[in-house]
């Protein structure tokens, strides 16, 4: 592979790292506005237990630090379906499994990046 | 020639002086004002605390930088100057409303959720999650006075604490949300809190309130249908269960907001609480303790507040109910009023007697004050993200 190659998948990796609009626009299915909707709701409405930063309060913290290594599958279901048993509720009567399965994965990349 | 002097240092003192003094008049005498119709206003993501006035309805400055203020609340010293704000992110803040100024502020904890302050105006309790416990100051100072972990269990854990209140007597008293137990704090020694626990209260206690006349502490339960209550001037009689099963085994919907029981809805004998997971009131005798109705709601009530006169109850409700506000006429325990202020209501404030309350409406970036009597809206201000409202009527208030 020559090394010009290597220069523009490490930038254009970078970019889509550090750029969360562009990263959504890869995103199927969920419109940018729907996005940012979401982003809201997680943080003010899952942030009344989480914390409007996701810094955790009556519940634990959804920072990427405190996700890392928690398989997305695993935090979809508990989003989709809670815990009984604790405070925890289910949110499939709100949210969609795709639109989950995005909050999730903007969790674990981290979302303070967005407002 | 001396005394050419002395007329030049004469003169020179009277304008230094009369320039002093009209200083003083501009700064004190002019702006001197009482404090009785002040509040604030809490920004909850921008981390002010805007001060207001409820008289003319108008926003007398803004203080900023008290850190992250998701679920905060405030108290107020007994001379209604200083306002307590204790804030999400451990921060405890003083503020001078009076002259818009943050004092002083000292990161407690690592993420707290409430306070309270003494009987005596001394010491300021603040509640924390994380490290679960409660952490009490000198109001002065803001200087740490005493440090009360709320362990439990033999491992040495400890519980996220919620629903502290000041009682009569020099105490403060609060929940333990992962152990189920009340405890209550005799302080009147600051540096050696006398400790009562009271154990096996009922599963998840998400918050407590007391009563206006000091006497009762009650519990709300998150883990189970029903209310734990003590009678503070009877300690040994225990912590009662009240109100046990009244879901009537039917299964609760999902809870997207933890209800909050502040101050005391009450009107005459009659209390009315949030039902968990319900969209209902409950309505309690607090003579005999039993439910004696409860009230169909929009949805799951989060904050249910009597007006001052005890003739409304006000509602507001959770996500995603909650741009709607209800309000319950005490007599006829009916729906009088249905408003929208708009989305996102957060929380409510009366006036001290109650021609008025102030609704803070999150998503529109503005707080709503409503006619109680009418149900008009008088007028609107803006405010970035705003939640919590603290008038300072509550400096006289116990257990606010």
């Amino acid at each position: 592979m020559p090394p010009i190659f290597f220069v523009v998948a490490f930038f254009s990796a970078l970019f889509l790292t550090l750029s969360p609009s562009s990263l959504h626009a890869q995103e199927k299915g969920i419109s940018a506005a729907r996005q940012g909707e979401l982003i809201h709701l997680l943080k003010q409405d899952c942030g009344s237990c989480h914390g409007l930063t996701l810094e955790g309060g009556l519940g634990p913290p959804l920072l990427p630090a405190a996700l890392s290594g928690k398989p997305p599958e695993w935090l979809r279901d508990v989003i989709l379906d809670g815990i009984p048993g604790t405070a925890m509720p289910p949110w499939r009567p709100i949210l969609s499994e795709d639109e989950v399965t995005w909050l999730v994965k903007s969790m674990q990349q981290g979302i303070l990046d967005e407002q | 020639m001396s005394n050419k002097k002395n007329r030049h240092f004469t003169l020179g003192m009277v304008l230094a002086s009369s320039l002093l003094m009209s200083g003083c008049a501009q700064l004190d005498i002019g702006h001197l004002r009482g404090t009785g119709d002040m509040g604030i206003v809490i920004e909850r993501a921008a981390g002010n605390a805007l001060v207001i006035e409820t008289t003319h309805h108008t926003q007398l400055s803004r203080v900023e930088g008290l850190g992250n203020l998701s679920h905060a609340s405030a108290v107020y010293s007994r001379d209604e100057r200083y306002a307590y704000v204790f804030g999400r992110d451990g921060g405890l803040s003083k503020v001078d409303i009076l002259r818009g100024r943050l004092v002083k502020r000292v990161v407690q904890g690592g993420n707290s959720i409430g306070g309270a302050i003494s009987q005596d105006g001394r010491l300021i309790a603040v509640s924390n999650y994380k490290p679960g416990g409660v952490r009490v100051f000198d109001a002065e100072t803001l200087e740490l006075v005493a440090d009360i972990p709320a362990v439990y269990g033999d491992d040495g854990e400890r519980s996220k604490v919620v629903g502290l209140v000041d009682a009569p007597g020099q105490r403060f008293v609060f929940s333990l949300w992962d152990a189920g137990q009340t405890w209550v704090v005799d302080m009147h020694n600051p540096t050696h809190p006398k400790i009562r626990k009271f154990k096996d209260i009922g599963k998840f206690p998400y918050d407590g309130l007391i009563t206006p006349d000091g006497r009762y502490y009650i519990a709300g339960l998150f883990g189970e249908d029903g209310l734990a209550l003590l009678d503070l001037w009877n300690l040994d009689a225990g912590m009662k269960r009240i109100l046990g099963g009244y879901g009537r085994g039917e299964q609760p919907l999902p809870v997207y907001k933890m209800p909050h029981l502040e101050g005391w809805a009450a009107a005459g004998d009659l209390l009315f609480v949030p039902a968990v997971g319900r969209h209902e009131v409950l309505v309690i005798d607090h003579k005999s303790w039993q439910e004696v109705g409860r009230i169909p709601v929009h949805g799951q009530p989060v904050f249910v507040m009597a007006r001052p006169d005890g003739h409304q109850i006000w509602v507001n409700f959770a996500f995603p109910n909650n741009d709607t506000v209800q309000v319950i006429d005490v007599p006829s325990q009916r729906i009088v009023k249905t408003l929208k202020p708009g989305p996102a209501v957060l929380h409510m404030e009366f006036t001290p007697r109650g021609e008025q309350v102030w609704i803070s409406v999150r998503d529109k970036d503005l707080v709503a004050i409503y006619d109680t009597e009418t149900f008009r809206q008088i007028k609107t201000l803006p405010a970035d993200k705003p939640s919590g409202i603290f008038f300072t009527s509550r400096a006289h208030e116990i257990g606010l």
